[in-house]
């Protein structure tokens, strides 16, 4: 590790942030990989219809649950159905349900924690209680009034995921805010006259984003299993369109006698968000200002 | 980390010396039963769930009993004689006593039977409210009126209706008396943890003491089958009910285990909504046809091959082959999309016919809505499933919210107690609003008939309209309550109603 | 500092009002009539649905069922359970303890796996140390309770007849059975509170160690030990605080499918038994239960905050 002090060397290349960015994430060849695996997994999700062996809704009588073979690959489930297939076409699903619900709860609980954190007060004292009591309501309730309400899609389902791991944005961005607030750097802001909008986007933000990529990048493998209790609740994907959780849900009876049907999805949720949290970490490095000194 | 490891495994492995004594090797004569649920309220007045029924199997004794075959034997009764179609005479066994010491006589017997009837919140009072009166004829004689001719009156004896409790404990405890039951079955409560465990213990003064050879009774409830079966192998129980079929073949390797499948009293079904609110205004809920072509497209057997290992019963109707009125004649018609495509465009219907499957949210149910959905759909049906759970479901069926729903019955051992509120005008569990005249009758006239023969003509009549002509729910299977236990214990009785009953059972 | 306790303290109570009346409205929103799911098989009756409506104030305005229940609850009465005619209040007294036993034993299996394994992964950053940790701590997380709940059962208690399978014996009955009851589901659970914490506690130990005072403490010539705990780490701990508090407020809440795997008779058992059934005086009663659980915790993470940094404390 070099202990250089002063200036960064992009600095005196006067390369542009972005760029600098870029480059530092290309860099880190883990997190590259990463994104590959994801692009892969987004490609594979796309070309379903063309890719997969099978239809994935295609029963067979005679080929129940029937371990992996040269032509059923992952095997076959309790319907006789394609797994392999399945895995393809459930990763429509599953990556929505768990992408877009994090992004959803993201934009709404790191505007509200950081507004908490950052007027304090009244505002602090409303919003972070409000904060604990969604915690509180239990996600069955929630999901069955929804349910009714909306009915089964796949984009409700993501819409009372969203709704639940809210608050848990709220209260990372809000404790960020607090401790960001207090330090020299902000302070001085404040006494040169910038106005706190400024100060919250320029200096706090950039602080908040090494834990709110961890927390959104562990929140994916949340979601997608939330997606398959919805599911189950009539909320979400209905059968017989698969999706990774709800197939890890009908494995549990098989857990035993079928074990593939359970380890192929649950690879696949393994993969995607260790791809998505290596792509955070890489992000993290890339635009943390003080990393090119390593 | 790695220590951390090594330092779990140690815990793991000190705690299991000090557990693994206690765990192995079974009390003398102690009986641990792995429940699929946790039993609701044990009072007999009050509670609602088939699972209480296994614990009251060991509590409270009833006036009647049923055979493997079905038949009402004796058990706190000795003998029953009709005086007329509307009296029955009940002669009781002497010198039977309470689990608190109190003998069990004819004003018992008023007093259990009156507190089904008016207690407030009974759930007995449907099954016996064709009762006028009770009357105490001498001490070992009550005499039974009813308000019409019955003859599933003393079917609903065998089971809860039929339990008497202790009046002077009923009477102290009033409402709380579920908490600590007191009874005349061979066992008596000793403590309950609920969703924990219920404790009985032997009861020396039973009338029957000869028969019961075990000391105590634990019964655990374990929601999940694959735990359950764990408890089981790992022999942290020894009984077991209600396994899933997938586990027949695992169990029959396991020598440490035996495995007992009986057929159940109940049924599974499609029920259509023929008359209940809008939603009925479709062609399958019109057209009897449309839904004869749904019944074609099925194969029952292939179901329940595919989501039970082919260990339930196919059926078309709603009584088992155990139960006396069971129809031989009436067996399930062979597949035929043909024909269920020639019905449909018979019945003027454009396909594909877009209809909507409520299936309640558990996974095999749920795997049954999907093999159904596959099914029904080469004869012209575009069947959407919608996962329902329990209460919005319950809702949804009395609203007449649904077009086809997915539903069963634990059933009962009179016929009358499969049929009626599925199918009589306006029955508490007619929820497709079914109606037909003619069936009304029939009903009407075979739950008074108390000539078997006559009262089986009469079924047999019924059953032609229902599942042959106006087909309001297509029947699809009777399950079977597959038991599990260790090899150890002997002398288990396998009744149609799957309760356990503890007379004979011993550990060898 | 003492007048910002009490300030605290005090918004306890109004959360709880405002968050009864969000969940009685709720409930209204759910479908699933209580009355029809009490009547069981006299559901098609119109008497019997009356009389119960009527037993439990159903059939009345939706603010007249509210203030009844409100002032019940202020005179400590926290009605009973329709459905099994207990009082809500010992009901909760009975469960909260077994659900407190687990979490506490999660919590804590999660806490000394964790933050240890995301700093000795920061410290060692890129290492074999640090991509062990990682692919562990992501498969705790990605990995469903119940198939790992499965699996350590037919392992631990089926293949090596290790601890039982199921069920719970209490603390106050019998230590070690209870510790042995409960090891399985509290590691289970723990699992995920260690994934969640290592990777948070990587993240800022991360941040921390590239901070300037760091390099300033390094260039004093502190140990390497010194710079790690005492300054890096300290600075590190805000998210881990946050994520730490909210994961305990989880587990106290209630792990159902946890529970339900390994049978023990908890808070998370209770709560769906009672949605499912539409309990509602146990749900309300869960949910006011919940709620000072998380308000409190909160209160806690400001509390841990401060104590991090000191500076806290004048705002």
């Amino acid at each position: 590790m070099s202990t250089t002090v002063a200036t960064p060397a992009s600095v005196e290349r006067g390369e542009s942030p972005a760029r600098r960015a870029v480059r530092r994430f290309l860099r880190h060849r883990i997190a590259v990989f990463g994104l590959a695996v994801i692009v892969v997994f987004v490609a594979v999700a796309l070309l379903a219809p063309w890719i997969a062996p099978y239809d994935p809704v295609q029963t067979s009588w005679t080929a129940i649950r029937k371990a992996p073979s040269a032509a059923h690959w992952f095997g076959t489930d309790e319907n006789g159905r394609d797994v392999l297939s399945r895995v393809i076409w459930g990763a429509r699903a599953s990556l929505m349900a768990g992408v877009v619900s994090v992004l959803v709860a993201v934009a709404i609980g790191v505007p509200i924690g950081l507004i908490a954190g950052f007027a304090g007060g009244w505002t602090d004292a409303v919003l972070s209680r409000i904060a604990d009591a969604m915690l509180s309501v239990p996600f069955l309730i929630l999901a069955i009034a929804l349910a009714a309400f909306l009915g089964p899609a796949l984009e409700n389902a993501m819409i009372a995921i969203a709704i639940t791991f809210s608050p848990v944005f709220v209260r990372l961005a809000r404790g960020m805010a607090l401790d960001a607030k207090s330090t020299d750097w902000v302070e001085a802001a404040r006494a040169l006259g910038n106005p706190p909008w400024r100060i919250a986007v320029r200096h706090v933000l950039p602080n908040i984003i090494p834990p709110l990529l961890v927390q959104g990048t562990l929140a994916i493998a949340e979601a997608i299993i939330a997606e398959a209790a919805l599911s189950f609740l009539g909320l979400g994907q209905q059968p017989p369109a698969p999706s990774w959780g709800s197939m890890l849900n009908s494995a549990q009876r098989f857990l035993e006698n079928a074990p593939w049907l359970a380890i192929f999805p649950g690879a696949a949720i393994f993969l995607v968000v260790l791809s998505f949290n290596l792509v955070g970490d890489g992000l993290r490095d890339a635009l943390d200002p003080r990393a090119d000194r390593r | 980390m790695r220590t951390i490891i090594a330092a779990a495994l140690a815990l793991g492995a000190a705690t299991a010396l000090l557990t693994g004594t206690a765990q192995a090797q079974p009390q003398q004569q102690h009986l641990r039963i792995a429940l699929r649920e946790d039993p609701d309220i044990l009072d007999p007045t009050l509670s609602r769930t088939y699972v209480g029924r296994i614990v009251y199997a060991a509590l409270c004794d009833k006036l009647f009993d049923i055979d493997e075959q079905l038949r009402i034997v004796p058990q706190l009764a000795t003998a029953h004689r009709w005086e007329d179609p509307r009296t029955l005479v009940i002669t009781l066994r002497e010198g039977v006593r309470f689990h608190d010491g109190e003998p069990l006589d004819a004003e018992a017997v008023r007093y259990s039977l009156m507190r089904h009837l008016t207690m407030q919140g009974s759930f007995r009072r449907s099954e016996i409210n064709t009762m006028e009166s009770v009357e105490v004829v001498d001490p070992r004689t009550v005499r039974i009126r009813l308000k019409e001719p019955s003859a599933a009156f003393l079917s609903q004896l065998t089971d809860r209706a039929g339990m008497i409790v202790s009046p002077k404990a009923a009477e102290a405890m009033g409402r709380n008396f579920g908490t600590r039951p007191v009874c005349a079955g061979p066992f008596r409560f000793v403590e309950r943890v609920a969703q924990e465990r219920i404790v009985v213990e032997r009861f020396p003064e039973y009338w029957d003491a000869g028969r019961i050879h075990l000391n105590r009774i634990t019964y655990l409830p374990i929601p999940d089958n694959t735990v359950r079966m764990a408890n089981l192998q790992s022999g942290a129980v020894e009984f077991g009910e209600r396994m899933e079929p997938d586990d027949i073949q695992a169990i029959r390797r396991d020598r440490r285990l035996r495995v007992v499948a009986v057929d159940e009293l109940g049924w599974q079904s499609l029920q259509i909504n023929v008359g209940n609110g809008p939603r009925a205004n479709t062609p399958l809920g019109r057209d009897p046809r449309v839904r004869h072509a749904l019944e074609l497209s099925l194969d029952r057997q292939a179901i329940v091959q595919v989501v039970y290992e082919g260990a339930y019963t196919p059926t078309v109707q709603p009584l088992p082959p155990a139960n006396p009125y069971h129809v031989a004649s009436l067996r399930p018609e062979p597949r035929n999309v043909e024909r269920a495509r020639a019905l449909l465009r018979e019945a003027g219907v454009t396909t594909p016919l877009q209809v909507e499957l409520a299936v309640p949210n558990n996974p095999d149910l749920r795997q049954v809505g999907e093999v159904i959905q596959a099914m029904a759909r080469e004869a012209g049906f575009d069947i959407r499933l919608r996962a329902v759970e329990f209460a919005s479901g319950l809702q949804a069926a009395q609203r007449g919210e649904f077009e086809l729903w997915l539903v069963g019955w634990s059933g009962r051992v009179d016929p009358d107690g499969n049929i009626y509120s599925f199918f009589v005008t306006g029955g508490g569990q007619n929820d497709g609003r079914y109606s037909n005249p003619e069936a009304d009758r029939l009903m009407n006239a075979a739950r008074a008939e108390l000539d078997q023969e006559k009262r089986k003509a009469l079924y047999e009549q019924l059953l032609q309209i229902l599942v042959r002509q106006d087909r309001p729910r297509l029947f699809l299977w009777h399950r079977k309550n597959i038991m599990v236990h260790s090899a150890r214990l002997t002398g288990y009785r396998p009744v149609p109603d799957g309760l356990i009953r503890v007379q004979g059972l011993r550990f060898e | 500092m003492w007048a910002w306790l009490l300030k605290r303290l005090g918004q306890i109570l109004p959360t709880l009002l405002v968050l009864s009346f969000l969940i009685f409205g709720l409930q209204q929103l759910m479908p699933g009539d209580p009355a029809l799911i009490l009547a069981g098989e006299e559901r098609g009756d119109p008497q019997v649905l009356a009389q119960i409506r009527a037993e439990l104030w159903l059939d009345r305005p939706l603010w007249e069922q509210y203030l009844h229940w409100l002032g019940n609850v202020l005179t400590g009465d926290f009605g009973f359970s329709w459905r099994i005619r207990m009082p809500v209040a010992e009901l909760i007294l009975q469960k909260l303890p077994v659900t407190a036993q687990l979490a506490i034993m999660a919590f804590l299996i999660g806490t000394l796996i964790g933050v240890p394994m995301g700093i000795l992964s920061a410290v060692r950053r890129d290492r074999l140390a640090d991509w062990l940790a990682n692919a562990v701590a992501l498969f705790g997380i990605s990995t469903p309770n119940f198939w790992f709940g499965i699996m350590l059962i037919l392992l631990v208690s089926v293949q090596l007849g290790w601890l039982p399978p199921s069920g719970y014996v209490p603390l106050t009955e019998d230590f070690w059975q209870s510790i042995a009851t409960t090891i399985m589901p509290a590691f289970v659970l723990g699992t995920n509170v260690a994934g969640v914490l290592m990777r948070h506690t990587r993240a800022a130990m991360l941040t921390a160690l590239s901070q300037d005072y760091i390099r300033t403490a390094r260039a004093k010539g502190l140990t390497e030990r010194v710079v790690v705990w005492k300054h890096a780490l300290r600075n590190a701990l805000i998210p881990v605080v946050t994520l730490g508090t909210i994961e305990l407020g989880r587990l106290l809440a209630g792990a159902v499918l946890t529970e339900q795997i390994f049978t023990i008779p908890g808070f998370g058992k209770l709560v769906v038994d009672a949605v499912f059934n539409r309990d509602y005086p146990v749900v309300q009663g869960v949910v006011l239960t919940t709620a000072l659980i998380f308000v409190l915790l909160s209160l806690v993470a400001d509390l841990l905050y401060m104590a991090i940094n000191p500076r806290l404390r004048q705002a």
